[in-house]
């Protein structure tokens, strides 16, 4: 903030602080338990999924993580397919944003996005324009966090 | 002709002989539905892609307007026309169906009015008998362009605006009856740092301010000379600000004759958050809603003063400011 405010020239700075008051806030408190509500809503749904899976299947609590997320994706591909789920999103922000269902949302949303420049260029080349920075740093942390329990045990004596 | 360093008055008068205003399923929804020529009740307008239909709304808008003034498309000498599509697209693919010798304007919102004030000033200079001159958006296409997929769940803050879809396109004639434009005055570049793009209004108010400034001191007039000043896109917080500043500089404006476009396309009640945005938020309200309140005889005399942010995506990326710009074009009635 202060390093891009030195580059801003006196009647820059001036104007930005002239237009700040007139600048709607985001309804921070507001969003927060709105995001609080929805991202419990969808976790409690993925809980019933979880729950029923292993109820009539022949799923654990180890195995049943995966056919949980492939369903809650399957539901965020038709909300999205349908135009639902941005107007979902506009309401929630982080609650829709951070569950599997965001995720899901942006890989679907870019796939729709780009299917009229062909499957390969179009769907294949920005599938994961959204996404794909979701994955890298994803992996990229969980290699940092493995490296530091593997120093921790080698070493540490843990 | 020219008047102080960037206004431009002319003395022959050139006429806007009709318009087309065409708008999308959102725009039909909205406030002033009636002012529309032609609206479509799916974004998709039939095509296969959003591209494909921001094209035909600058089609249809063309079309309407040579329709009404019962023109031939090959009586249309040049057509001035511009989006915010890259290249420019679908005004160029727009030229090729109309054929008329055609010059591809990028003023970002403030399209129309560049394009207003250059086809006066070539009518003016007996350059041309007819000129046809446009600008459109569409929410789906910019949207993709701009910003996020259409159907990502992104939650957008409320300084953010809407994309109108619509298209806006005038014809400018020598002579015939209509109202005339009688000035223009051409902005400037002006950046105040504003590096949100969720916040264009308030990144372009001060290039509206700016421009307005300039037009009353070089034509002469007060702010009381129009009967309305219609600035584009600053929706409510490039207005307010605006507004702000008018006062910080003494320049005085009466508010209720000061109003904006972006506020005017949509009812309060739609979720467009500050307000409507996108270049063909200007051309189809002030050809559509605004020319129409001028030919019933309502007002008499505007200054439409088309409001653009000079961003791109990659700029936004690289965190560099906006750049804002504005032209204002004055239309006026009768035998002025």
């Amino acid at each position: 903030m202060s390093k891009k405010q030195n580059k801003l020239t006196p009647e820059q700075q001036k104007y930005q602080q002239f237009a700040k008051k007139r600048e709607v806030k985001r309804p921070v408190i507001k969003n927060c338990i709105k995001a609080f509500l929805v991202g419990g809503t969808i976790c409690t749904i993925g809980q019933a999924i979880s729950t029923f899976y292993m109820y009539y299947f022949n799923f654990t609590e180890q195995t049943v993580g995966n056919p949980t997320v492939a369903t809650l994706i399957f539901i965020t591909m038709l909300l999205t397919g349908f135009g639902v789920y941005d107007h979902i999103a506009q309401f929630a922000g982080a609650g829709t944003a951070v569950p599997v269902t965001g995720f899901g949302n942006a890989v679907i949303s870019a796939s729709i996005e780009h299917r009229t420049e062909g499957f390969v260029l179009g769907v294949g080349g920005n599938m994961f324009k959204l996404a794909g920075s979701v994955i890298l740093f994803g992996v990229f942390s969980a290699f940092i966090i493995a490296l530091v329990k593997t120093i921790l045990i080698q070493w540490g004596g843990l | 002709m020219l008047s102080g360093n960037r206004t431009w008055n002319f003395e022959n008068k050139p006429v806007i002989i009709s318009t087309g205003a065409v708008g999308g399923p959102f725009e039909a929804d909205g406030n002033i539905p009636n002012d529309f020529d032609l609206l479509h009740s799916d974004l998709w307008m039939n095509q296969d892609s959003f591209e494909k239909a921001h094209k035909l709304l600058m089609d249809e808008a063309c079309q309407k307007a040579l329709e009404k003034a019962e023109i031939q498309k090959e009586q249309v000498q040049f057509f001035l026309g511009g989006d915010l599509i890259n290249q420019i697209t679908p005004t160029s693919f727009s030229a090729k169906t109309l054929g008329a010798p055609y010059l591809g304007l990028f003023g970002a919102c403030s399209t129309s009015m560049e394009g207003l004030a250059l086809s006066a000033f070539i009518v003016n200079g007996k350059g041309a008998n007819y000129i046809l001159t446009g600008a459109s958006s569409h929410n789906a296409a910019v949207e993709k362009q701009f910003r996020y997929p259409t159907e990502y769940g992104g939650q957008k803050p409320p300084t953010s605006q809407w994309t109108v879809t619509g298209a806006g396109a005038a014809l400018v004639s020598d002579k015939g009856e209509g109202p005339r434009v009688t000035s223009a005055t051409i902005g400037k570049v002006v950046d105040m740092g504003i590096s949100d793009p969720f916040n264009m209004g308030g990144a372009m108010a001060p290039a509206a301010v700016d421009t307005i400034e300039t037009h009353l001191k070089e034509r002469g007039v007060d702010a009381s000379y129009y009967d309305l000043i219609i600035t584009g896109d600053l929706a409510h917080i490039g207005r307010e600000v605006s507004l702000d500043l008018f006062k910080k500089n003494g320049t005085k404006i009466d508010e209720s004759k000061y109003v904006d476009c972006g506020l005017t396309v949509y009812r309060e009640e739609q979720p467009v958050f500050a307000g409507a945005s996108g270049a063909g938020c200007s051309a189809a309200v002030a050809y559509g809603h605004f020319l129409n309140r001028m030919k019933k005889g309502e007002i008499n005399k505007i200054l439409v003063v088309a409001t653009g942010a000079l961003l791109s995506p990659l700029t936004t990326k690289q965190k560099q400011s906006i750049p804002c710009i504005a032209h204002a074009v004055s239309i006026e009635n009768g035998g002025v």
